[in-house]
């Protein structure tokens, strides 16, 4: 009996406990879910009542090349996005690792970009990028070369935006790579070099399998980020110029907020949901494949 | 003597070529309009003050903050308190359907934003909180994120330490309050400092939820300020600088806790 009372006893303390954030949670994160998907199969402006629509919406999708363009354009951003963070951040971890002085300075200005909101960030490129008087045209035409458009060069905005995103999130896949760095056993650094290994060998056999887990880490969180590139394209080049950074996520706004199109809008939507979904499964399992090791 | 590294031939580049967009920015909020319309760009001869005075003038960059502020202190205040309780709840108390609530929560984690904002907005215009700081307060009051991280460091709390207290009488209520949650203050500060800056980032649903002046965050106000004042750059970056010190300042001040926050964060 007494057990019973207990175990009711718990029930109401756990459901006490948890409701108010689950419920939240339940009807802001998880009912739009659902609704999402039910919208997609509706022809709706998202103000009046929507009408069932079959899979019109989908078959728009497939038949849309502005659609097909925009998840090019996407790939694209990802495919230059991630590995270039990637690939600078983590020498630049290492290198901030090592016992220098003004090693501090040097971490502050590597994340300062970190809290630098993109409406920010995207003002500050617009300038620094001018085509007219901005100081990025100023060093090439320092060193002879000719003034570049940048933003308003539909073959360069895009390459624009990868180069600001990297600004903003180089700092933040530093900070990831030095705490995983700094949990590489020191003992092992110094059986390496005892064992003959030199500065390069033993970052490659020792501190990068070691930091393989962060990578992995890192790989999903900045692919998943990427496929949702819409805030740096908003404030620099508002999917322009020529639709040259109009990738999925702008493509939904332009049909949710331009066209009023809500049951396409979301349909877009759940296309992305699943190129995130696909991309992050196969990342995952391809991380366990490749990981092996882990510091505790 | 010990020798200066190599290594600062490449950081001292680098960490010049990170900071030069906003030391740039400063420079340029303090420009004449014509020292910033020349080319090559060159420093400024003098401190324009007016630009900042012509900022603060032609946009109500004061009530952005406040509402900026707003919103973000309400959040954290939120998710501190409701990620506790139920944080603590999925890790101690084996209430039913503790594991499937659990699990639902976390797929959410998974969802991408854009799937949830057009059922959201329906939502807050049935509920008349569009167009309203209510609109951007709900759906951030409690994160997914938060009770799992409080949910992790509650698991890694000795069960003596709770036990004593019940046994002594208190409360789960009191036991969590006043014995666990002191325990808990650099977890707190981490979902404290990383709420913060979400909200006080967040770009696209205020966007979408919120289109009057006067209920604008500093974000989505900067923008709009941007699209007012493409030609007079001193000005823009006058009003850009205004709308970062406060993350900035915070930034400054707390840098060694905010990158271990980080840190945490992203690999827990």
């Amino acid at each position: 009996m007494t057990l019973d009372r207990r175990r009711l006893a718990d029930h109401t303390a756990g459901w006490g406990f948890a409701a108010p954030a689950v419920i939240l949670i339940g009807v802001f994160g998880l009912v739009p879910v659902v609704w999402s998907i039910v919208l997609s199969f509706q022809h709706t402006d998202l103000t009046s009542p929507g009408t069932f629509a079959g899979g019109d919406n989908y078959a728009k999708l497939v038949a849309d090349p502005l659609f097909w363009d925009a998840a090019r354009r996407t790939l694209g951003y990802v495919v230059l996005f991630v590995p270039i963070t990637l690939v600078l951040a983590l020498p630049i971890a290492v290198m901030l690792n090592q016992k220098i002085r003004g090693v501090v300075f040097y971490r502050l200005a590597v994340s300062v970009p970190l809290v630098t909101s993109t409406v920010a960030t995207g003002i500050m490129f617009s300038w620094l990028a001018n085509p007219q008087f901005g100081l990025v045209n100023a060093a090439l035409d320092a060193v002879g070369l000719p003034k570049q458009g940048f933003f308003t060069d539909p073959g360069q905005a895009l390459f624009a935006v990868v180069a600001m995103t990297v600004w903003g999130w180089l700092g933040f896949a530093v900070i990831i790579y030095l705490a995983a760095l700094q949990n590489v056993p020191k003992d092992l650094l110094e059986a390496s070099s005892l064992d003959g290994c030199g500065r390069a060998r033993s970052f490659w056999h020792v501190e990068l399998p070691l930091v393989a887990p962060a990578t992995g880490f890192l790989l999903v969180w900045l692919t998943i980020n990427g496929l949702q590139l819409f805030d740096a394209v908003y404030v620099t080049t508002k999917g322009g110029p020529l639709r040259a950074t109009t990738v999925l996520v702008y493509h939904l706004y332009n049909e949710a907020f331009v066209s009023f199109d809500g049951g396409y809008a979301a349909a877009i939507g759940c296309a992305v949901f699943l190129i995130i979904g696909v991309f992050t499964l196969a990342q995952l399992r391809f991380n366990r494949r490749t990981s092996h090791y882990e510091v505790r | 003597m010990r020798r200066p590294s190599v290594l600062h031939l490449i950081l001292f580049p680098l960490s010049v070529v990170m900071v030069t967009p906003l030391v740039w920015m400063l420079l340029v909020s303090v420009s004449t309009q014509a020292e910033s319309r020349r080319f090559p760009p060159g420093l400024p001869s003098g401190i324009e003050w007016e630009n900042y005075l012509a900022a603060m003038r032609d946009a109500p960059l004061g009530s952005w903050l406040v509402n900026s502020f707003v919103v973000s202190v309400v959040c954290v205040a939120g998710n501190l308190l409701l990620c506790s309780l139920a944080g603590y709840a999925f890790a101690r108390i084996p209430f039913f359907g503790n594991r499937v609530a659990f699990v639902l929560m976390l797929a959410t984690l998974m969802v991408p934003f854009q799937i949830v904002m057009l059922p959201l907005l329906i939502m807050m215009r049935s509920l008349g909180l569009i167009d309203t700081l209510g609109a951007l307060i709900a759906p951030n009051l409690a994160t997914a994120f938060g009770v799992f991280l409080m949910r992790q460091f509650f698991t890694t709390l000795p069960r003596e330490l709770e036990e004593a207290a019940r046994i002594d009488g208190a409360s789960r209520l009191r036991t969590l309050l006043q014995v666990l949650l002191p325990l808990m203050r650099p977890t707190l500060a981490t979902l404290a400092v990383l709420t913060f800056l979400q909200t006080w980032n967040d770009f696209l649903w205020p966007l979408i939820a919120v289109q009057s002046p006067d209920v604008m965050t500093v974000q989505l106000g900067l923008q709009s300020f941007q699209g007012a004042h493409t030609t007079n750059w001193p000005k823009l970056m006058a009003g850009t600088v205004l709308s970062q010190l406060p993350v900035l300042l915070v930034f400054f001040f707390a840098q060694r806790f905010f990158v271990r926050s980080v840190a945490a964060a992203g690999i827990k």
